[in-house]
């Protein structure tokens, strides 16, 4: 597979803020990338270069085997752009704004009124054909930046927080949107904050935190590599907790991680662990078992949960 | 150039929805003037060089316009576009570059002022002012006219952060332009320093330009105006498309 995106020590500032510290990634033709990190983390700085909003100043990144400075015309071209906001044209109506799109990328009108309303209809947005902007719930307009994304064929689109939001039929319709285009071969690039989002859809993922790369893989690698398999979540308050309790667990080759006010237990044998606690002075109605997910490597990495 | 036209494109689609009402604001402002002025004041003004004042306000009203059309585009349209609807993010997300962005955007202007200038070209003509047939040069000199206040406003619209610091625009530029301009009154009425500044307002040249093109008085003079505001107007372009670039492109 091509790499359609190489970033090597990828830094910015904004004059004296390091918003991106170097970081280096792949993306492969055909699969989904995911960036994972807290607002601020530099995932969208990271978007903003590569679809040329934002100049390289600092590394390097190449797109579609291209070394570039600010991503040119001919790079956009191929590529789809689902910005966090949505920037729909509130001055004209739906197919109109899937119809002007089409059209700066040089697409004839009548290719471009077609392809808009086979778009429209994809995203299940064609009742809406002649509706104004403003008249569209959150779901429509986020489904129609999908659509205008999609005007172009792109072989690359880019989801800055695709589903932030959106209710969750409205995500879910979203992700099997999503889910079709990758079918097709098509790459994406997706940020967000909803580990479940990551999960659903992504092959490969970074976690970010404050301009850098924690971690990459994924998601399975990322669980086995960095959390074990089972998780006691405690909802007590913390000065009834036995002092020993994380030594005995750490003993039993678990580990334990204190969230703010909340305390994570985390350990290979949740049954054993389950059954233990009565006799650690714990009660089992304030604790509450479940599989570890990518959420709890995301909080244990970028150290939200200093550890206990 | 060929960006700028699709962004011009898009512009186009919002005016066949809109020039209904853009007649009312940048025809029947003009026109108020225009009854104002040529009859109100008109009838204190005996002559002026041998021409009624009605006669001698009328080619103005054209130049107006357009300065208005241009100058109202690419201040509000322009800065809501840029700052409120993110129409330009939209936009750079594409195969566009801030300069496509910035020249359709002054295209725009151009045609808003071709367009409603000549409307008033024509309403002027209906009014009997217009005595010289040179005076269909009018519309080909309004694609100058409108290229220099869109130029200039544009400049002042990447500069400026908010929205309602337009109106220093509009008051320290426009206005002036406008009680300077010779419309109501020949320059040559004013104190020769006034006169001498007057070389640098646009408005000025567009108004000795419409004059003579609807009374027939040709003279060399005429492409020195002409000159003038297209020098002005493609000098200027760099300027707002390097400040747009500083304000879009981090």
């Amino acid at each position: 597979m091509t790499d359609i995106i190489k970033a090597e020590n990828l830094a910015k500032c904004y004059r004296d803020f390091r918003a991106l510290k170097g970081i280096s990634f792949t993306v492969k033709e055909g699969e989904c990338f995911g960036f994972l990190g807290h607002n601020g983390a530099g995932k969208s700085t990271t978007m903003r270069m590569i679809y040329g909003l934002s100049t390289v100043d600092e590394g390097r990144l190449s797109l579609f085997g291209q070394d570039i400075k600010l991503t040119p015309p001919e790079i956009k071209r191929l590529m789809g752009i689902v910005p966090q906001d949505d920037n729909l044209d509130d001055d004209l109506n739906v197919l109109d704004n899937l119809e002007v799109y089409g059209e700066l990328f040089g697409i004839s009108r009548s290719e471009t009124t077609e392809r808009s309303l086979r778009l429209l209809s994809l995203m299940g947005i064609d009742a809406k054909v002649s509706s104004s902007i403003d008249s569209l719930s959150g779901g429509l307009k986020r489904r129609l930046v999908i659509a205008r994304a999609l005007i172009n064929n792109p072989k690359l689109v880019i989801l800055d927080e695709p589903t932030t939001g959106l209710d969750p039929q409205a995500r879910h319709l979203v992700w099997q949107k999503l889910r079709g285009l990758k079918n097709e071969g098509v790459t994406l690039i997706l940020t967000t904050h909803y580990m479940e989002e990551a999960t659903q859809l992504c092959d490969r993922l970074v976690i970010m935190h404050e301009g850098s790369i924690l971690a990459e893989g994924s998601p399975k690698e990322l669980l086995e590599r960095h959390i074990l398999p089972y998780v006691i979540e405690v909802h007590a308050p913390l000065d009834t907790i036995p002092p020993d309790l994380t030594e005995k667990i750490t003993c039993a080759g678990g580990e334990v991680l204190q969230i703010i006010d909340g305390l994570f237990l985390y350990t290979k044998d949740g049954e054993n662990l389950w059954r233990q606690l009565n006799d650690w002075g714990l009660p089992q109605h304030a604790c509450y078992m479940r599989p570890t997910n990518l959420e709890d490597v995301f909080l244990k990495l970028t150290g939200k949960g200093a550890e206990a | 150039m060929n960006g700028a036209f699709k962004v011009l494109g898009r512009h186009m689609r919002v005016f066949r929805r809109t020039w209904k009402h853009n007649i009312m604001f940048n025809v029947v402002e003009p026109l108020l003037y225009l009854s104002a002025m040529g009859f109100g004041l008109g009838t204190f003004v005996q002559e002026i060089n041998g021409m009624s004042y009605l006669q001698f306000i009328a080619p103005g009203m054209i130049a107006l316009t357009a300065m208005y059309s241009a100058t109202f585009e690419c201040t509000y349209g322009t800065f809501v576009r840029l700052h409120y609807q993110k129409t330009f993010h939209a936009m750079l997300a594409g195969p566009i570059t801030v300069k496509d962005v910035i020249l359709g955007e002054i295209l725009y202007g151009m045609v808003k002022s071709i367009i409603f200038g000549t409307v008033i070209l024509l309403v002027v003509t209906a009014l009997g002012q217009i005595k010289s047939p040179a005076a269909l040069f009018i519309p080909l000199l309004l694609i100058l006219q409108g290229l220099v206040f869109a130029v200039l406003a544009m400049c002042y619209t990447a500069y400026t952060a908010n929205i309602d610091f337009i109106n220093y625009y509009i008051t320290l530029a426009i206005m002036p332009f406008f009680l300077f301009g010779g419309l109501y009154f020949p320059v040559s009425a004013l104190p020769g320093w006034v006169q001498a500044i007057n070389w640098l307002n646009p408005l000025y040249h567009s108004v000795e330009l419409c004059r003579a093109l609807s009374l027939g008085q040709m003279s060399a003079d005429l492409w020195t105006h002409a000159a003038i505001l297209a020098l002005m107007g493609l000098l200027l372009i760099p300027i707002p498309v390097k400040l747009m670039e500083k304000r879009l492109i981090s």
